[in-house]
């Protein structure tokens, strides 16, 4: 049974990856990576309960803090470069190439 | 009712960790409640205070000997982290010191006066005119190194994960920070930080399943379920395996800087404030590949002749790819970033080597960690003295970047123009020079650990390598300058006269570079003894 949540977790790790890679709003790649996290999430708390063990749930917790903190640093560059260049593309962000 | 065991933490070799995070903290304090004018003085003593003391305690706690796994199994404090701590403590501090610069900008940090403002408006002007500082530079810089501390020590996956964030999080920051030619650094910063959240979604999969394999966060743990092989799993127990190896090898591959997963390091070397360019390049390059060596010796080690292969290809493509870009570039800046690319490459070829005692190597020879230490020593010091000689390289709009205004420097300031050689000769592995001993270490433990082909690549590698960092050196002393660059508003470079903490940090370099270049035997003994992970 818990085979089936890890292979969900792996189509949304899949989701998200290709969502960043495909997206060009800042804002939705980084919802990708987000996802990208809920999905490893998933992953820790389905091997937790297939081992018996209860790490991978406090991991998760680990992972949760962890994220909101990258939320609140993303966001802060994101609309820092949203209000100098009145755009979140990342097509629009191209002064450094090669 | 059952009792819970207090758990022992063993504060005492935790200690240089928690007084840098604990400095990071009272600096965020220091930020609240000192007057504005204070706050510069009040911040720097704090660093570097901090810094004296974690490294007072780093190397006292080392001299007594013993590796121990503390803090609930989750740190190893071993030789390897000794030694890593030691150097992280000593380039943070020397490039803490070009963060305090000010005499080369005239009077104010490389930093922006008022990061909310937006480049080009009146809160621009005014927070210029007010000579505002961002003082958080350095409680953010602490954080990150008290991040850098803990990625290479970690002994549970977990623990790696929130020491890859607590380094990671305020560089992105920091890289966002530059005074002049802002919108580049936010560039830079946003490019950072989502290719960075990207990479580190990767190492949590990884370790996800990682565990899912072995049943345990712990790298020995992780261990004993490969050489046991773990019951019932079958081929999906070794797919999740190797898929966990995968991830996790992209996430701290890209905190390295090795291709495939480089494409960030010349944007965002660029486009940060170029003291953080030095912090980063010396010391991030140094946290990734201890944390590399770790996780892949110690939890990956039994396991190696799946990984082996596939790292040796990283390395050949870091190698070829960082020195082949790098000959093409016309700023310095990126072509010291495409240079720190070639360097992980070399790095990686005695990683790939893993000529350690545990896989045979034989006593008294030079081991794969020992070896990539001495390297790393070698190359921050080189990687902060230039990027410092960079920040003093400047003309009217600010650094001189382009490679075309350092044409006839060395007739200019033939001083500078010197010890910015003695750096690219380092980098270029010539002897004499710190850079070449730590190239020839590399070369021995990868030939030792069975990987002839990857040394002959590799020879071949860092002699193209040296034809730019000889080219440059052509072009500072024996080039002319073009009629066109001396006419008006064009005209070359000159060196701005710098303040103690940046003259410091080239002398650091210096002296590091040539020492360690003429007499490298006492710190290869020392990198020696400190070569073993603690299982």
């Amino acid at each position: 049974m818990t085979d089936h949540y890890i292979v969900l977790s792996a189509i949304l790790f899949a989701i998200g990856t290709i969502g960043f890679m495909t997206r060009r709003n800042a804002i939705v790649a980084f919802m990708c990576v987000e996802l990208m996290l809920n999905a490893s999430n998933l992953a820790l708390v389905a091997f937790s309960h297939k081992n018996g063990a209860l790490d991978g749930q406090i991991a998760a917790f680990f992972v949760m803090v962890v994220a909101a903190a990258e939320v609140v640093v993303g966001l802060a560059i994101i609309v820092t470069i949203f209000r100098t260049r009145r755009s979140a593309s990342i097509d629009d962000a191209n002064l450094l190439k090669f | 009712m059952g009792t819970i065991a207090a758990p022992t933490i063993g504060y005492a070799l935790l200690l240089p960790f928690i007084v840098i995070f604990a400095a990071a903290c009272v600096g965020i304090l220091v930020e609240a409640i000192v007057p504005r004018d204070l706050r510069r003085a009040a911040q720097l003593l704090l660093a570097f205070v901090a810094v004296g003391v974690a490294l007072v305690v780093t190397i006292s706690n080392w001299s007594a000997g013993g590796d121990v796994v503390v803090g609930v199994a989750s740190v190893a404090v071993d030789g390897p982290t000794s030694f890593i701590w030691t150097i992280l403590l000593v380039f943070g501090a020397v490039s803490f010191g070009m963060f305090a610069e000010r005499k080369v900008t005239a009077g104010v940090s490389a930093f922006a006066p008022m990061a909310a403002a937006v480049p080009g408006t009146v809160a621009e002007r005014e927070a210029i005119e007010d000579r505002r500082e961002h003082t958080e530079v350095l409680p953010l810089a602490l954080f990150a190194l008290s991040g850098m501390m803990l990625f290479p020590a970690a002994n549970d996956l977990i623990t790696m994960f929130v020491a890859l964030e607590i380094l990671s999080l305020p560089l992105y920051l920091l890289c966002g920070l530059a005074r002049r030619r802002r919108l580049l650094s936010q560039e830079a910063a946003m490019k950072y930080f989502l290719l960075g959240a990207l990479s580190s979604a990767f190492f949590l999969y990884g370790a996800a399943l990682l565990y899912g394999y072995s049943g345990s966060f712990l790298l020995s743990g992780i261990d004993d379920a490969i050489r046991n092989g773990v019951a019932g799993t079958g081929p999906q127990g070794t797919g999740l395996l190797l898929a966990g190896m995968g991830l996790m090898a992209v996430g701290l591959l890209f905190k390295f800087g090795a291709v495939p997963f480089h494409s960030w390091t010349p944007d965002v070397y660029t486009g940060a404030p170029t003291p953080v360019t030095a912090f980063m390049a010396a010391c991030t390059k140094i946290a990734a590949i201890g944390a590399l060596m770790r996780v892949f010796y110690v939890a990956l080690g039994s396991d190696r002749w799946d990984w082996q292969p596939l790292m040796a290809v990283v390395a050949i493509a870091t190698m070829v790819v960082g020195s082949v870009l790098a000959i093409t570039q016309t700023d310095v800046k990126r072509m010291l970033a495409y240079s720190s690319i070639a360097h992980a490459g070399f790095i990686l070829t005695a990683f790939v080597g893993a000529s350690q005692a545990a896989t045979g190597a034989r006593e008294g020879q030079l081991t794969s960690v020992s070896s990539v230490m001495f390297y790393l020593v070698a190359y921050g010091a080189a990687t902060i003295g230039a990027f410092a000689i960079v920040t003093m390289v400047r003309d009217s709009t600010g650094e001189a970047t382009q490679l075309s205004s350092w044409v006839g420097l060395g007739k200019r300031s033939p001083a500078v123009a010197l010890v910015f050689s003695v750096f690219l000769l380092s980098f270029a592995g010539i002897p004499l020079t710190s850079g070449f001993i730590g190239k020839w270490s590399v070369f021995a433990s990868a030939w030792s650990g069975g990987l002839h082909w990857l040394v002959v690549v590799a020879v071949v590698v860092s002699v193209v390598a040296a034809f730019f960092y000889i080219r440059v050196i052509v072009m500072m002393f024996f080039t002319d300058q073009p009629v066109e660059a001396t006419g008006a508003g064009t005209a070359g470079a000159e060196v701005v006269r710098p303040g103690w903490t940046t003259l410091l940090a080239v002398g650091v370099g210096v002296a590091a570079t040539v020492v360690f270049g003429i007499y490298p035997g006492p710190l290869l003994g020392l990198a020696q003894q400190a070569s073993e992970f603690i299982r």
